[in-house]
């Protein structure tokens, strides 16, 4: 027995030294198609801005006291102009301002769904495909009946269940979002179940874990990175539509989709407390499929959707 | 597999999944914090009332036997009464759903005759400037949200532009053709009715294409990439090698197998204009099932809730299973693929 | 140029223009096939071969592919300057390819009889004096046609998908496709490679049957020699996108001359003798820095320093033996 682990860790050891150059190489090739795709570039810009943007929001808008509970009516609804560069709302605060902290909440939607949903998606993924059997029929069944509903529907559905809030609507596209990843990594799992290398671990008697990991995962993680780029753009859609229907986050804290719904009451004569936050939520879903889409290309990679 | 094998496992399947859904969303909504009868009957009604009206709706008896009660109830096209209307769910699904059905149709034209035909051309004439404005299009197409869509279309074309209406399906002086499939574009054909038909065109053009907006990206997208995919397959060189004409060549032999791809994504597409639906029939105080159903959610309208959920479930499990049947049809693949995992 | 010859290919060159640079894949190559003539092109993988073919189709993309100089004639007519639309009409009726890979030649959405159907009809739709078939006689025109290539049930086989039929029966439906509009000049891409050897077997004595009842000449193109020995007449040998030696059959099999040939057929095993096979050490040149003079020397036993200064020339050693080396070159003095 010690002698088997003994032999297995001196393997394991050369193994990871040349992984770890292969996996340089694969980085540096990858960067550097990244760096000649046009699209990936223009994504990974925007995102880029917005992400800054969002971090600094403090230091970089004008004035950031008018983001939470801020009343000026004097200076309700001037126009975009140098001192409000999108102008202000109806209950004046600037709208540069409240845009720019709106993104802070889309993205931190999407951080917290996606941190939540993606983990938990590849782990049953993995399992259902790799055990099969009533394990599998269980996970994926259910994922068929979350899958049932649109997923814009199916997150109203469960809001219905609670006083709307942002966390809440959180919580509920990530209680549908998980359904993506598990059907994506399942499907990659057992095409690869059985192909000889896993089947060379499963030999040396790797336990089911150590092949999991080790084997298939790191298969599936471009797919998941593509999917999961793309799927940022697709939750914040989501996420502005709840708050645009008023079922996501609460005024006075600023949400896109909140501002546009309640900015699209003064259409068509005061139209920049709808048309700003719409342009800012463009250019974020945009950039972020910008992005997943170059990824895609580079990587090479084929997700089930888009 | 015989085609008719093929179907008759789809449709079990559906049954299966729809049972699932209709169980999962009945046990979120009962277990909805806040009572529904008190909600009904506002904060003024007396206890007893309070009870005589949960004693009504069945709310006392054990989780199952509602679940039971319900969908039995459900065979006899019994939805339930909706809190908010007193009336019939069922009656009121019947009388909202048409307006939904018609938006979505549309839709769904909309996403085919742009769809396709901007993919197919995009592809065959690659990197050209077709291409490149059909991705662009793409794109904007499947970032965009659709109630921004809806907003900014009215915004150009109503307001500044002045030649579409803003809400509605009809304008307010415009009389209601007789209702016969409650399809205003096909109830005004059938009844002659051809102001009527103008009138309800123009009401349906803007959002049935902010709805379709999602789909014409990702069909045009798709259908591009299929497209380009199996132009390089080796049976395309193949029937050039044997003298058929190019044009045949593309338009026969590459499109039908380039379908395959945009069919597995005509299910995706269909749920996306469903959820499009619900943010578009708001901005347009469209008078569908959505409007419907949203209200529902925020009065917490339970029966209503219910009821929206199953239609809309119906609906897509419906698309999905002649989706797959569809598919099937096409690509012989697919159904003998089936039969040998069986064994 | 007369009609001598079905096909006659005169120094051929083409090159593609990749990323690195320009490969030189085919670099001057001659070759004729006469009337009902049964001529292989042999040499290892990615020796030039395929582009071969596709240059002979006027399959090849141009760009990225270029034609530096060079004819090609088919029953007297450059290929090479004809017009897409000329070029239409000669594929599948002067001209046909077999593919190398039956599983993917067909289309998989359509089934046999559909995509049959086409090929036979657009030849019709060229020929001014057959005119329209109708369906019926198109339908009959393909059941014969896969009568003849041995396929039991044609008309089920018509009905079927790709899918449903096996490898050999879908070769033996691409031989029949090939042969249905009677083309002069039959090209096979690696034959029944994609096949198990016995159906492989069954296959090519099928296509040997057939081309000699119609009088069909038949251009091979493998790497495997077994397959050159049991169906053709004369062979080229290529290497490096060259023709290295070329004459008939059994004479090359017998008495192979250019040290690359004779490697070649000694890296087949024998079922008989005690006589291990030898492999040739190295691998094929890369196209783009090719080696220097003859193509092989890197690789050769006998390379002498002429060898890497100046392509050697065709010597004739005999009528229809040709071999490219400086061993020979003394000797007879006639070129091609």
């Amino acid at each position: 027995m010690k002698n088997k682990q003994r032999v297995l860790s001196s393997v394991n050891s050369e193994f990871t030294t040349t992984q770890w150059m292969v996996l340089k190489d694969k980085i540096g090739r990858a960067w550097y198609r990244f760096r000649r795709n046009s699209i990936s570039i223009t994504g990974g810009s925007m995102v880029l801005l917005v992400i800054l943007l969002a971090i600094l929001a403090p230091y970089v808008t004008p004035y950031p006291q008018h983001a939470g509970a801020f009343t000026d009516f004097l200076n309700a609804f001037q126009t975009p102009s140098k001192s409000h560069w999108f102008g202000t709302d109806e209950i004046g605060r600037d709208l540069f301002t409240r845009v720019i902290f709106g993104y802070r909440i889309s993205l931190m939607l999407a951080v917290i769904v996606l941190g939540i949903s993606v983990p938990l998606g590849v782990i049953l993924g993995l399992t259902a495909g790799y055990f099969g059997g009533r394990i599998e029929t269980i996970i994926m069944r259910t994922t068929d009946v979350f899958l049932a509903l649109p997923p814009l529907v199916m997150a109203l559905a469960i809001c219905a269940a609670f006083t709307p809030t942002i966390e809440r609507a959180m919580l509920a596209i990530a209680s549908i979002w998980w359904t993506w990843h598990c059907r994506l990594v399942h499907g990659i799992t057992r095409s690869i179940k059985t192909e000889e290398f896993v089947q060379a671990s499963w030999v040396i008697g790797d336990s089911h874990f150590r092949i999991i990991f080790k084997d298939i995962l790191p298969n599936c993680m471009s797919a998941i990175i593509v999917k999961t780029t793309l799927d940022v753009g697709f939750v914040i859609l989501i996420g502005a539509g709840l708050s645009f229907l008023g079922l996501g986050t609460q005024p006075p804290k600023s949400d896109l989709g909140t501002m546009i719904s309640y900015g699209a009451q003064y259409l068509p004569t005061k139209w920049w407390p709808t048309v700003f936050p719409s342009f800012a939520i463009l250019f974020l879903i945009l950039g972020f499929n910008l992005l997943g889409d170059g990824l895609r290309d580079m990587l090479d990679v084929e997700t089930e959707g888009i | 597999m015989k085609f008719s094998q093929f179907l008759i496992r789809r449709l079990l399947y559906s049954i299966l999944v729809l049972l699932g859904l209709s169980i999962l969303i009945f046990i979120i909504a009962r277990i909805l914090p806040g009572d529904p009868a008190r909600l009904a009957l506002g904060p003024f009604a007396s206890k007893e009332q309070v009870e005589y009206l949960r004693h009504n709706m069945g709310m006392d008896k054990s989780l199952p036997l509602q679940y039971w009660n319900y969908i039995r109830g459900l065979f006899h096209g019994d939805l339930g009464l909706s809190f908010q209307t007193r009336r019939n769910v069922a009656l009121d699904i019947t009388h909202y759903l048409p307006a939904t059905v018609e938006l979505i149709t549309m839709a769904i034209l909309w996403v085919f005759v742009i769809g396709v035909p901007l993919g197919v051309l995009s592809a065959r004439y690659k990197d050209g400037w077709l291409d490149n404005t059909s991705r662009v299009i793409a794109f904007v197409g499947v970032s965009v949200p659709p109630f921004v869509v809806g907003l900014i279309g009215q915004l150009v074309f109503s307001y500044v532009l002045g030649i579409l209406p803003t809400t509605g399906r009809l304008a307010l002086l415009t009389p209601n053709p007789p209702t016969i499939t409650g399809l205003l574009l096909l109830d005004s054909l059938i009844a002659g009715n051809f102001d009527t038909f103008g009138d309800a065109l123009k009401h349906i053009l803007l959002p049935s294409f902010a709805v379709a907006m999602t789909g014409i990206g990702q069909i045009t997208r798709i259908t591009r990439s299929s497209m380009i995919d199996v132009s390089s397959k080796d049976y395309i060189e193949a029937a050039r090698a044997f003298g058929i004409p190019d044009r045949y060549v593309t338009f026969k032999y590459m499109l039908k197998p380039s379908f395959i791809a945009p069919m597995t994504i005509l299910g995706l597409s269909f749920a996306s204009q469903l959820g499009n639906a619900f943010l578009v029939e708001t901005v347009f105080a469209w008078p569908g099932i959505a409007k419907y159903g949203i209200r529902a959610i925020l009065r917490k309208d339970f029966n209503a809730i219910m009821g929206v959920v199953l239609i809309i479930g119906l609906a897509f499990v419906m698309v999905n299973f002649i989706v797959d049947v569809l598919a099937g049809y096409i690509d012989p693949r697919i159904r003998i693929q089936e039969e040998t995992i069986e064994e | 140029m007369g009609n001598k010859y079905i096909l006659e290919i005169r120094d051929l060159h083409v090159h593609f223009r990749v990323y690195e640079g320009i490969s030189r894949v085919i670099d001057g190559i001659s070759l004729y096939i006469a009337k009902g003539e049964r001529v292989g092109l042999a040499g290892e993988t990615g020796c030039g071969k395929t582009v071969t073919m596709k240059t002979v189709m006027g399959m090849l993309k141009i760009p990225p592919a270029i034609i530096p100089c060079g004819e090609v004639y088919l029953n007297g007519r450059d290929i090479l300057k004809m017009s897409p639309k000329e070029l239409l009409q000669i594929k599948g009726t002067e001209i046909s390819v077999i593919f190398q890979d039956p599983m993917n030649a067909l289309n998989p959405v359509f089934t046999v009889g559909e995509q049959f159907y086409d090929v036979i009809r657009f030849a019709q739709q060229r020929f001014s004096n057959g005119g329209n078939l109708s369906r019926e006689r198109i339908r009959n025109k393909m059941i014969a046609a896969l009568k003849e290539v041995i396929l039991p049930d044609p008309e089920r086989i018509a009905n079927s998908y790709p899918l449903e039929l096996s490898g050999g029966m879908r070769q033996r439906v691409l031989i029949a496709m090939a042969l249905v509009n009677n083309p002069k000049l039959l090209i096979a891409d690696e034959p029944g490679t994609a096949l198990d050897v016995t159906i492989q077997a069954q296959i090519l004595n099928l296509m040997t049957k057939l081309v000699e009842v119609k009088g069909i000449s038949i251009l091979i193109i493998t790497h495997n020699l077994g397959v050159i020995k049991e169906t053709t007449e004369r062979v080229y040998i290529m290497y490096g996108g060259k023709v290295m030696e070329t004459a008939p059959t059994n004479v090359l099999f017998r008495n192979p001359r250019h040290p690359y040939s004779q490697g070649l057929l000694s890296s087949v095993p024998r079922l008989t003798g005690g006589e291990i096979a030898e492999g040739i050490p190295g691998t094929v040149p890369d196209y783009i820095t090719a080696p220097s003079g003859c193509r092989f020397h890197p690789r050769c036993n006998y390379a002498m320093p002429i060898c890497a200064q100046k392509e050697p020339p065709l010597t004739m050693l005999e009528s229809d033996h040709y071999v490219a080396c400086y061993l020979y070159a003394k000797q007879g003095g006639q070129n091609e």
